[in-house]
């Protein structure tokens, strides 16, 4: 609790104790009044007294108007009648304690919210004059040399100069693996170093570290607002001044129509004013996506508003880039298919080959061996554009690469039925086999697009620029619905336009990629999802939601996520207006007292406060 | 040129509303944002006029809400 809460508590206190004195105290007629003032003063003066200011300012219509208005109108009835003290104490009474609870389970859900993003590295360590010395992030420039020891925060981004450790990533991407790195790796600021001491060179400014630009983004994510979001501030607009105007009529029309009691129908409009404020709504639903945008946010799933949050719970169409996506990226040898050898052999000599190109091909090559390759074997290695290479190793001919290059060595070759990138080999122009290289799928990929189905989503789809053949087979093995290849990044725009047309006009189109060349589509489909990669800066520009640990099946922890709070939100909607109306329907009719109207007002707001609560426990599955 | 200020004891939700209507109306803001979760305030104006914007969203701030302090 803050001071502030604190002091309010110590009132309420205060006030009950005086209420319940004068409650007992056996005095009759006008006297009661002197009772029961102090304990009405004493919870309700700074209400009364914002009244005022703010009827100089020019805000009449506000809650505290309206309290001290039912209140003191209460109040007042005790100068012709049975004076109703206790009621009007008790109201106020109530009225703050709701306030006070209201204000409590805010700041906790700020507290909780701001705990989730609590990744600000506090200080650098950075070596001066032979000591360490602790200083502002802020203060490191590009190029220095800071240190991080165990149990520390990486505080900039940048390279690993020296010693290995393993680095926490929790909190930038949720996932519970730690990453190891050594000298010669990228470190990302936000990661906690869990094992050795590292020596990193700062590669960026803290304006523009991971950790900054994820901070920047979840804080401004609250200035995008949900459609709802905004239906609600409109709505309050007008229905505050139409209760208000309902109350007066209420007041006035029936005791000079019908000639009713003045004093009651007065009293039926108080009642009506105290339920009318639309408090319940204006906090619950905006805290409501606040909560689902932090709890993604802890589950490595950056929001960047509100109405994405809106818009992703009603996905229809899901649309993939291939490369980065929905397979890793990283080529890999898939197949070996010897002719007349062993596998070992016929990788061997392809490692050999290759073992002078730093073409991508030729590091997977080199990777799926293994061990060490001895150069000295290799002599006059020659790169023939497009096709391959021809080396003499142990003074044979090998030829690797294309079909082509097979035909020109004389070498007859099958084509490979396999999809992917093949290299054939011939050593001295016979044909000793091939080997396919390709990119493989996440593992979790297949799992995503099940999870999406499952899920309502009625179209996957996968846009790529690769062959015909790599791309349909990789969208066969994950389950895609349809595969569209050989496309330009330009393509892709049309492509994603197309789609968008062949969508039902509430059906919200996803499309998610790895962000490097996407940008155009990111931003023209509904909802763009980017690979965040760890520290990938385009990525978390272009899109509108982020997944940092670049796994597939977030998407549909983050529809998920979306349906839940849009499902909160609608309940508090729901809840708070069915309340209200009963309400003030039954005050009309004068079926209802000021209690009742106080538990519309301030009861209300805390219970939909506490179901907008459970909008951060997103992690539960 | 875009700018947010954090606010303090910013109590009221509906206040926040109230004060976001009021920001947009004032001349030379082009958009704004009153965040009451984050306490938050984003607004987007005239770069040369901003400091003289920043005082009439003050007092405008004031007006709905006197306890909310922007911080600058």
């Amino acid at each position: 609790m803050t001071r502030k809460q604190k002091k309010m508590l110590l009132r309420i206190l205060i006030s009950a104790v005086l209420l319940v004195a004068a409650v007992m105290a056996p005095y009759e007629g006008p006297w009661r009044f002197l009772l029961f003032f102090p304990a009405y003063f004493t919870i309700g003066w700074d209400v009364l007294w914002r009244a005022v200011v703010n009827i100089c300012h020019g805000q009449v219509f506000d809650e505290n108007f309206l309290m001290a208005l039912a209140t003191v109108g209460a109040f007042s009835t005790g100068f012709f009648g049975e004076g109703e003290y206790p009621e009007a104490v008790f109201v106020m009474l109530f009225y703050q304690v709701g306030e006070l609870f209201q204000s409590y389970a805010v700041g906790k859900s700020r507290k909780s919210i701001a705990a989730l993003m609590d990744i600000r590295p506090d200080y650098a360590n950075i070596e001066r004059g032979g000591g360490l010395v602790q200083v502002d992030p802020e203060e490191v420039a590009v190029g220095d040399e800071i240190v991080v020891k165990p149990g520390e925060r990486v505080p900039l981004d940048g390279l690993v100069l020296e010693g290995s450790s393993s680095l926490d990533t929790a909190a930038l991407t949720g996932e519970p693996l730690p990453r190891s790195v050594a000298p010669g790796d990228s470190v990302v600021s936000g990661c906690v170093n869990q094992s050795g001491l590292l020596r990193v060179r700062v590669a960026k400014p803290f304006g523009e570290s991971t950790v900054s630009k994820i901070l920047d983004l979840v804080e401004n994510s609250s200035s995008k607002k949900a459609r709802a979001e905004n239906f609600i501030t409109k709505f309050a607009r007008y229905y505050t001044p139409i209760v208000v105007c309902s109350a007066v009529a209420l007041a006035v029309v029936p005791p000079l129509l019908w000639g009713g009691q003045w004093g009651e129908w007065a009293q039926r409009a108080l009642i009506f004013l105290v339920v009318s404020c639309p408090c319940a709504l204006v906090i619950s639903v905006p805290l409501s996506f606040f909560g689902g945008i932090g709890g993604a946010s802890r589950m490595g799933v950056l929001v960047k508003g509100g109405n994405y949050l809106e818009a992703l719970a009603h996905t229809e169409t899901v649309v993939f880039d291939k490369t980065g996506t929905l397979t890793q990226g990283v080529f890999q040898v898939a197949h070996i298919l010897p002719q007349g050898c062993t596998e070992r052999e016929l990788l061997e000599t392809a490692a050999l080959a290759e073992s002078y190109s730093d073409h991508p091909i030729s590091r997977s090559l080199q990777e799926a061996w293994g061990g060490e390759l001895d150069a000295s074997r290799v002599e006059s290695v020659e790169e023939l554009s497009g096709r391959g290479v021809r080396a003499t190793i142990d003074g044979k001919t090998v030829c690797a690469g294309s079909a082509r290059l097979m035909e020109e060595a004389g070498a007859v070759c099958a084509p490979c039925p396999e999809a992917g990138t093949v290299v054939y080999v011939a050593i001295d122009g016979v044909y000793m086999g091939c080997l396919v290289i390709s990119d493989q799928a996440k593992p979790d990929a297949a799992q995503a697009v099940a999870q999406l189905k499952g899920l309502g989503v009625k179209r996957t789809v996968m846009l790529t620029g690769d062959r015909k053949e790599t791309g349909e087979a990789v969208a066969r093995e994950l389950g895609l619905d349809e595969a569209y290849t050989q496309l330009l990044p330009a393509d892709k725009v049309g492509k994603v336009e197309e789609l968008l047309e062949g969508k039902s006009p509430k059906g919200t189109l996803a499309f998610v990629g790895d962000g490097i060349n996407d940008a155009p589509v990111l931003s023209r489909a509904d909802v763009g999802i980017a690979m965040g990669g760890l520290g990938s800066d385009a990525a978390i520009e272009a899109a509108d939601i982020v997944l940092m640990d670049d796994k597939p099946s977030k998407i549909a922890f983050a529809i998920r996520t979306a349906r839940r709070t849009l499902g909160i939100v609608r309940q508090n909607i729901v809840f708070a207006l069915t309340v209200k109306v009963l309400v003030l329907i039954l005050s009309a009719f004068g079926l209802s007292n000021m209690w009742e109207a106080v538990f519309a007002d301030v009861g209300v707001s805390v219970i939909a406060i506490l179901n907008a609560m459970r909008a951060l426990n997103t992690g539960k599955e | 040129m875009r700018k947010s200020f954090k606010m303090v004891d910013l109590d009221c939700a509906n206040c926040a509303a109230k004060m976001e209507n009021a920001i947009r109306k004032i001349d030379g803001v082009q958009d704004a944002a009153v965040s009451f979760m984050a306490q938050r305030l984003t607004v987007e104006a005239d770069d040369g006029r901003f400091e003289e914007i920043m005082d009439k969203i003050v007092k405008a701030c004031k007006r709905v809400e006197p306890d909310c302090v922007i911080k600058r």
